[in-house]
């Protein structure tokens, strides 16, 4: 019976199990049932998925009101994929929470931990499902609120200023949206994201819905850590809690890149916004900024965590110039690579974190040896690192090839090149970490200290990232549909609406 | 003429965000820039508000001898976005506090370590 | 004449603004910041926006400004440096600035009712409301049943916030053995707080209940109430306050609230309508209406009031304890 009302259940869950969480009062309580809510909302994520590749567009009318006098709640390929995705994260993420944190968070702290991550995950959910501009607001502050909260619950006194700077950033980012949008309320007279692609095509371009869409892009560039704006992001991936660097690192940013394919695919239009607006270069330049500017910052950390961190700007880099080709092709090498780096970046912070929970540092240093005691951790990081390179046989090699061979469909030779040259400092930023760890030796204080290997719940999650590097590497049946369908879509209906009429 | 008066209020709005959005990013001081950071978003809802006004209107509540309201829609949305608003304000203001026990400083120029820069 | 009213208003805001950017007394800017916010509810009034009005009063005037006090108590109340960078944050103030002028002057002109925000969505909610929802107050019917979905939102908003000052700041032990604090010498101040808080109290039920015909609702009520705890606190001091109202019951009705809005949308799909459906939850579509509103509104004042009670009990029992240091 409740088959019906799916479509809501991934952002309902968490948000019932967030306060029931805090009535249990009890971590071990809470952990439970934070993993079981999130696996039970991952597997309603996935028959979500295949119904939209089946069908095209799902959508239920909350309140039964509808559209647009009501909010809708709608799920197409773009946005199944990535909250199976986002889902899936979570579940592995809690999962390997339990014994993250012992090490890292008071244990007083741990059921407001479980709560937060539920409130994360339920304001992702909301962002990911909602067909309302202004809804989307709403759940992008509840995400948010919940992040600056996880990032904070680190015992390093950096964390707090980490946390405060994103909450500063974030909180104009999030005001800037809210400006964005009441511009299109403003001219259309609606807030309902179909409503308003039908009524921006019909009364065509004017300065308020430029200056609209503006504001909306700035403030999604906040949220998803776009080179100039990326400033919030190393300090908050460095300092937060591992499993909530693991956690963000996958998802947050992910869903801000669906935010904005969004806005520009769904609502305005391709036409209005690059044809019009000459949005694709500005973005296009930004993307190869971001991956060589920060490719460069990564190299030069001895902190992993914030070499990690500002890969991750490099690689939305990556993402950024997918949609900026303004094709089919290219916006589907962007999505794939969302998917595809979320595997990456949690593989590689998990195994970043189990070497935190033994060895009690993330320095570089740490890392000497580390080959021989930690073989599992440092072998799932091998993996993620290759991925991040894009070796073939790895799920990274088939985003930079559909990237790659995007670029080359409209003719444009120096992406390409560039894309390879970006693949190439990856390389190095990697390779000194895999370097430490199995071709150097340890410092004589720390060869002394007996380093085992780190616990199973945290070495499950870790490996299941890793192999689904390899495997979506080999058979991307799953993942290439998904994308391919959802720019399909996206491109389409961009199409149909921006230029048809 | 007529320009100025379809859109003073606009642009008396504009200057007031520009207020806040300067204090936020120049202030030295976290408070400072908290305080910045509600000043930008109260700026914000005035412009929802103005919009939804309907000249000759009155307040969107049914009562008797009256044809004319003013828009409720704008109304609701900036009700959700002043609660966003607070708990914002509320958790910046527990990090401030936080960051004084931990640093001994909330003055932005005091955080020697280059990592702690805000 | 409300043309007047408003013009001076916005100039008045306007000079306070300037006031919170160069002034470097933190007191003097949080002061002028609940003047700002009280001026910007006059012009809410004056925009015929009653219900937000109260709200940024209560909120924004009230509230906020209590918490940033209570912060400079603990951070101290002179801004020490600024100035050592004005130039970049002009720059990008001044290039958005100019954007968003350049973005208003085709806008729809101000007050005109043929705009498009005026025509499309909300001719429903002006007209047919009173009708599908049976209450006159459109602004209550469009935040509970129409955008409810928003509205569930922004309680766990709120919800979300109690975490995160939880989580950095704690909360204050119930002291059992607690004795008078706070106000000692101020027996006037004592006389007429007993005297006014169960007046306020009363006046927050009443706007709790009576949301749905003026004024008012769930989220107005939750902070009234504890704005009434709060005097109490201020008067009679932290522990005793902690007594009457425990922090722990606090954070128990905080995620109960967010519990009885949800579980109100869920009730709806038992009863065969979607979620947040109330027309199912009464044989009569509009008394379902009534119900679900009454019972939603319910749960956010209940969340809020536990909520901004408990992040008030955080940050006093920082600044208590740092006195008694």
């Amino acid at each position: 019976m409740f088959e019906q009302h799916f479509l809501i259940l991934p952002i309902v869950l968490p948000l019932m199990a967030a306060p029931l969480c805090i009535l249990l009062g009890q971590r071990q309580l809470a952990w439970l049932l934070a993993t079981l809510v999130s696996a039970l909302s991952c597997v309603i994520s996935v028959n979500l998925l295949y119904a939209a590749l089946d069908q095209g567009v799902l959508s239920y009318a909350v309140g039964g009101w509808a559209a647009p006098w009501g909010i809708e709640v709608r799920m197409d390929a773009a946005s199944a994929m990535v909250l199976s995705l986002v889902t899936a994260i979570s579940t592995l993420v809690l999962i390997y929470a339990k014994a993250s944190i012992e090490k890292e968070i008071d244990s007083s702290r741990h059921t407001l931990f479980y709560t937060a991550h539920l409130l994360c995950l339920t304001g992702l959910s909301g962002i990911l499902s909602t067909g309302d501009a202004f809804n989307l607001f709403v759940f992008l502050e509840i995400s948010s609120l919940a992040t600056y909260t996880l990032v904070s619950l680190a015992s390093d006194r950096r964390s707090l200023t980490a946390a405060f700077r994103y909450l500063v950033m974030g909180t104009i980012g999030a005001t800037f949206i809210l400006i964005g949008v009441g511009m299109l309320y403003m001219q259309t007279g609606t807030l309902n994201m179909l409503d308003l692609a039908d009524r921006i095509a019909q009364s065509g371009p004017s300065r308020t819905l430029n200056t609209g869409l503006a504001f909306i892009l700035v403030g999604v560039s906040v949220k998803l850590a776009l080179f100039p704006l990326h400033m919030w992001l190393p300090p908050a991936y460095t300092h937060s809690p591992s499993a909530v660097s693991a956690f963000l690192a996958s998802t947050a940013t992910k869903v801000a890149v669906y935010v904005m394919v969004r806005f520009i695919f769904t609502i305005y239009g391709v036409e209005y916004v690059f044809h019009n607006m000459g949005m694709d270069l500005i973005l296009l330049l930004l993307a190869i900024v971001a991956i060589f500017k920060c490719s460069f910052m990564a190299m030069a950390q001895s902190n992993v965590k914030t070499v990690l961190a500002y890969s991750s700007v490099a690689q939305i880099g990556y993402m950024i110039l997918g949609i900026s080709l303004a094709s089919a092709a290219g916006l589907m090498a962007g999505l794939l690579h969302v998917f595809n780096h979320a595997l990456m970046k949690g593989a590689l912070f998990m195994a970043v974190g189990a070497v935190l929970y033994r060895t009690g540092s993330v320095d570089i240093k740490a890392f000497r040896g580390l080959g021989k005691k930690m073989p599992l951790t440092m072998a799932a990081f091998v993996i993620g690192g290759m991925s991040i390179v894009g070796v073939p046989l790895t799920a990274g090699f088939v985003s930079k090839w559909y990237l790659v061979t995007a670029a080359l469909e409209q003719q444009h030779w120096l992406i390409a090149f560039l894309i390879l040259l970006g693949s190439l400092l990856a390389v190095i930023y990697i390779f000194r970490v895999i370097e430490a760890a199995y071709l150097k030796k340890p410092d004589e204080s720390a060869a002394s200290k007996d380093i085992k290997e780190a616990p199973m719940l945290m070495l499950i999650p870790m490996w299941v990232l890793a192999l689904g590097n390899i495997y979506f590497g080999l058979d991307t049946t799953l993942s290439v549909a998904a994308a391919e369908s959802a720019a399909q879509w996206l491109t389409q209906s961009s199409m149909s609406v921006g230029g048809g009429q | 003429m007529s320009v100025i008066v379809d859109y003073y209020n606009y642009w008396v709005v504009v200057f007031l965000m520009m207020a806040g959005f300067y204090t936020v990013i120049a202030a030295n001081n976290l408070v400072k820039k908290i305080v910045g950071l509600n000043i930008f978003q109260t700026s914000v809802f005035i412009l929802y508000i103005s919009m939804g006004k309907v000249s000759g209107g009155s307040a969107p509540i049914v009562a008797e001898g009256i044809t004319t309201y003013s828009n409720p829609l704008p109304h609701v949305l900036i009700l959700t976005a002043i609660v966003v608003g607070v708990a914002t304000t509320a958790v910046g203001l527990a990090l401030v506090v936080r960051i004084k026990r931990a640093y001994g400083t909330v003055e932005e120029n005091e955080f020697k370590d280059k990592d702690d820069l805000i | 004449m409300a043309e007047l009213i408003n013009l001076l208003l916005l100039g008045m805001l306007a000079v306070t603004a300037l006031g919170v950017v160069f002034l470097k007394d933190l007191f003097a800017v949080v002061m002028l910041f609940g003047i700002y916010s009280f001026l910007s509810a006059l012009i809410f009034v004056n925009l015929d926006a009653v219900d937000v009005a109260f709200t940024e009063a209560a909120v924004g005037a009230g509230i906020s400004t209590v918490l940033m006090l209570g912060t400079l108590s603990l951070t101290g109340r002179q801004e020490k440096m600024s100035g050592h960078k004005t130039l970049l944050p002009l720059l990008v103030v001044v290039t958005t600035g100019a954007a968003l002028i350049y973005g208003t002057l085709d806008m729809p002109p101000f007050g005109n009712p043929e705009n498009p925000v005026h025509q499309h969505v909300a001719l429903r909610y002006i007209q047919d409301s009173p009708q599908e929802i049976g209450l006159p107050n459109m602004v209550t019917s469009v935040l509970a049943s129409y955008r409810g979905f928003d509205t569930l939102g922004e309680t766990a908003v709120v919800f979300a916030a109690a975490i995160g000052v939880l989580s950095l700041l704690g909360l204050p032990k119930q002291d059992r053995a607690a004795i008078e604090s706070g106000l000692e010498s101020h027996l006037v101040l004592k006389v007429v707080a007993k005297i006014i808080i169960p007046l306020i109290i009363l006046f927050a039920l009443y706007v709790q209940f009576h949301g749905d015909y003026g004024p008012g609702g769930g989220f107005q009520a939750g902070v009234i109430a504890a704005a009434a705890i709060i005097l109490y606190a201020l008067v009679f001091g932290l522990p005793l306050a902690t007594q009457v109202v425990q922090p722990g019951l606090l954070k128990a009705l905080a995620a109960l609230g967010v519990l009885l809005y949800a579980g109100t949308g869920v009730a709806s799909f038992f009863l065969g309508g979607n979620f947040l459906d109330y027309n199912v939850l009464a044989a009569d579509p509009v008394a379902g209406q009534h119900l679900g509103i009454i019972l939603i509104e319910l749960g956010v004042g209940i969340t809020v009031f536990a909520a901004m009670l408990s992040i008030f009990y955080a940050f006093a029992s920082k600044a208590e304890r740092k006195n008694i240091q």
